[in-house]
């Protein structure tokens, strides 16, 4: 029961949505502040050869080199968003433009290579992986086997996320101010509220959380370090937040949907079933249906009514209040 | 004009030396060989060049778009998508012999018209819609590579090599028949430098998109447009035609630099993960537009100079060297070309704290 294709595919997309689940968190709260980053993909690799780099130089248990990866990936993941924090918020460049120069700046071809190569991280498998939590004998349930209890840490720490993003969003002072602060600037302002302050702690923990989503491809999913190893997730958790209308509970849904579509073309072609040009559909399905939902909610009625932060992307200037 | 641009390319290379010396290399020395790969070592220039020409048609391709604010960042799958349309009218058309005027017409012509198809997707959503055409043309991007790959590495497509012994070992392209290889002046300068037709024609266009914009009413009604919208329809202009129609040129430039490298240098449909698609010419095309300042003229300029450091990384690439750098100064000058422009825009005054405890605020000028 456990090898059917569903069980399979649910199990194994809460593996590969992980690192979606972490970095759309993040890109998500930094939205609601008002924050558009496109720079989640170079952030991303920023986590990722940061914290290998940590697992591989820094000499300790297990326990604890992980746990020093992932806290200097997203370290790194943070310092990279400030970058973009300092030209959006502070000096108001176009968010847009800031974001794709910061994925220029880390990304594939730029600085996230340049530390991989300079300290030549590309020739050994990571010395410390995350392993799975439970006994073997509980991953043999049926059914709740492989899909809850057969992850890793990781996992279990992104669901909690969820949960607390949730409730920060919906039950805290806080929470309500980012979200006053993402809809009407002037008037948070006028509340009171420290919008540039908002905005800078929201872009850092996104930045954070990218990190962590990368850690998550080098120390879990893919246990080595490669150029370009997240290869276009960060782009795929941007449009995560819109396909979930801005809402943390909905990404979870959409990480893991998109995370099962990446694991469909192999495991179809394992079970021999051909469903036409499944690697062309399956991998390029998370943008396709990102634009159509784009398409819904960009009447301004149903934009509204769907969650979309009303001031995001734009700079904003106080005098102009 | 210059001196923005000017100061973020000395910024750039201050900002990436202090990488390189955090990282234990020597800076100057690095620069200086960056330098000699770039322009003036033997036949250095003819490589700048090979990269140079898709930059310029990216960087017109972003101009061309982001003068009328319509965020067009999906040069990349543009780009991607004029390959495939010109590698099939190339394949279809092209005969064994020289190079053949009609081969290569017809692979220009497709190359613009899958280019200006693809644009017109986000371009169609956006005017008719009001959807975000920033996302769109970047989720296409992605959508493009995919179907790039696909076209050779998971079907048994028209452009894939299906006989020959290479074939069956690994997955491979056609080559494109002898008629359809676009023809390249050599100027006997320096060890000889090839100028390819590409780079012609992406003068061409640039004179072209030039024109468009500071001597005709379309090009000015669409620079009307971008900076005031409210403006351009009280005066009565036709909003979605005309981001319809800019969106087509964007994606036909774009597109045109698809056909050049088919053509021009890889006379074949590359799909392969580790050429065409580990270039980022499109994201790079926006760096030149931004620095260029959205000048057509200008930005066949930027792209000679970013296209030299293309080249130089490309070539120099090793132990001392690492790879990557040229993605940390590219991404370097963007900053402070974006920082720049607003210290331009606004007069920074800093003031001492009033007793209220009011913050120091950048005024508007």
């Amino acid at each position: 029961m456990n090898n059917s294709l569903l069980v399979v595919l649910v199990a194994n997309g809460i593996g590969f949505g992980t690192p979606l689940l972490y970095a759309s968190l993040g890109e998500l709260l930094a939205e609601r502040s008002g924050v558009l980053n496109l720079g989640v993909e170079g952030m991303m690799l920023i986590g990722a050869v940061t914290g290998f780099w940590t697992v591989e130089r820094f000499h300790a248990s297990t326990g604890a080199a992980l746990a020093a990866a992932v806290g200097v990936a997203a370290l790194a993941g943070a310092a990279t968003s400030l970058i973009h924090a300092f030209l959006v918020i502070t000096l108001r460049a176009s968010q847009i433009v800031s974001g794709l120069a910061l994925t220029i700046f880390a990304g594939a071809a730029g600085l996230s290579s340049y530390f991989g190569n300079d300290f030549n991280l590309g020739e050994n498998p990571a010395r410390h992986t995350f392993h799975t939590v439970f006994p073997a004998s509980w991953q043999r349930w049926p059914i709740v086997g492989p899909i809850v209890f057969g992850h890793n840490v990781l996992v279990y720490v992104s669901w909690a996320l969820v949960v607390l993003v949730s409730l920060y969003l919906t039950r805290t002072r806080l929470g309500l101010n980012l979200r006053a602060v993402g809809d009407a600037p002037a008037a948070a302002d006028a509340m009171g509220i420290n919008v540039a302050a908002y905005r800078y702690a929201h872009v850092l923990v996104g930045g954070a959380l990218a990190g962590v989503a990368g850690a998550t491809f080098t120390l879990a999913i893919t246990p080595q370090w490669v150029d370009g190893i997240t290869g276009g997730a960060g782009w795929i958790a941007i449009a995560l937040v819109i396909f979930a209308f801005w809402r943390p509970e909905l990404c979870l849904v959409g990480a893991y949907f998109f995370g099962a579509l990446q694991d469909l073309a192999p495991e179809l072609q394992a079970r021999g079933i051909h469903l036409g040009p499944t690697a062309l559909w399956t991998n390029t399905l998370p943008y396709l249906m990102t634009i159509v939902v784009l398409v819904l909610v960009s009447a301004s009625s149903t934009r509204r009514w769907l969650g979309a932060p009303a001031a995001l992307g734009t700079p904003y200037v106080r005098e102009e209040r | 004009m210059v001196a923005v641009p000017a100061a973020s390319l000395v910024f750039a290379f201050f900002a990436s030396g202090l990488v390189l010396l955090a990282t234990g290399h020597n800076a100057l020395s690095s620069y200086r060989r960056l330098f000699d790969a770039a322009f003036l070592n033997h036949g250095a220039l003819g490589d700048t060049l090979v990269s140079a020409t898709p930059l310029a048609f990216t960087g017109l391709a972003a101009a061309a778009a982001f003068r009328m604010r319509l965020f067009n960042i999906g040069g990349e799958g543009q780009l991607y998508i004029g390959a495939i349309t010109a590698a099939a009218a190339g394949l279809y058309f092209g005969g064994s012999g020289g190079p053949s005027a009609f081969a290569i017409a017809a692979m220009v012509a497709a190359g613009c018209a899958g280019g200006a198809a693809w644009a017109l997707i986000p371009g169609i959503l956006r005017a008719f819609f009001r959807t975000n055409e920033i996302i769109v043309s970047l989720m296409l991007n992605y959508v493009a590579g995919y179907l790039l790959t696909y076209l050779i590495f998971n079907s048994q497509s028209y452009f894939r090599q299906t006989t020959g012994f290479n074939a069956s070992v690994f997955p491979t392209s056609k080559e494109l028949p002898s008629s359809a290889v676009w023809p390249a002046a050599t100027v006997h300068v320096h060890g000889g430098v090839a100028l390819p037709l590409g780079a012609g024609l992406a003068v061409l266009a640039a004179v072209l998109l030039w024109v468009l914009y500071a001597r005709t009413r379309f090009g000015f009604e669409a620079t009307v447009l971008g900076d005031s919208p409210r403006a351009a329809r009280y005066a009565g202009m036709r909003t979605r035609r005309k981001i319809v129609a800019v969106m087509a040129i964007s994606g036909a430039i774009a597109g045109l630099g698809g056909a050049s490298q088919d053509g021009d240098f890889r006379h074949t449909l590359d799909a392969d993960p580790n050429g065409l698609q580990r270039q980022f010419y499109g994201y790079s095309g926006i760096v030149v537009a931004a620095l260029a300042r959205y000048n057509p003229l200008a930005v066949l300029l930027v792209a000679f100079l970013i296209g030299g450091l293309q080249n130089a990384g490309n070539s120099l690439q090793g132990p001392d060297f690492p790879a990557g750098l040229v993605g940390v100064m590219q991404g370097i000058i963007l900053f402070s070309a974006l920082g720049g422009e607003l210290l331009v825009r606004y007069r920074v005054r800093v003031r001492r704290r009033d007793r209220a405890g009011a913050a120091p605020a950048p005024e508007a000028t």
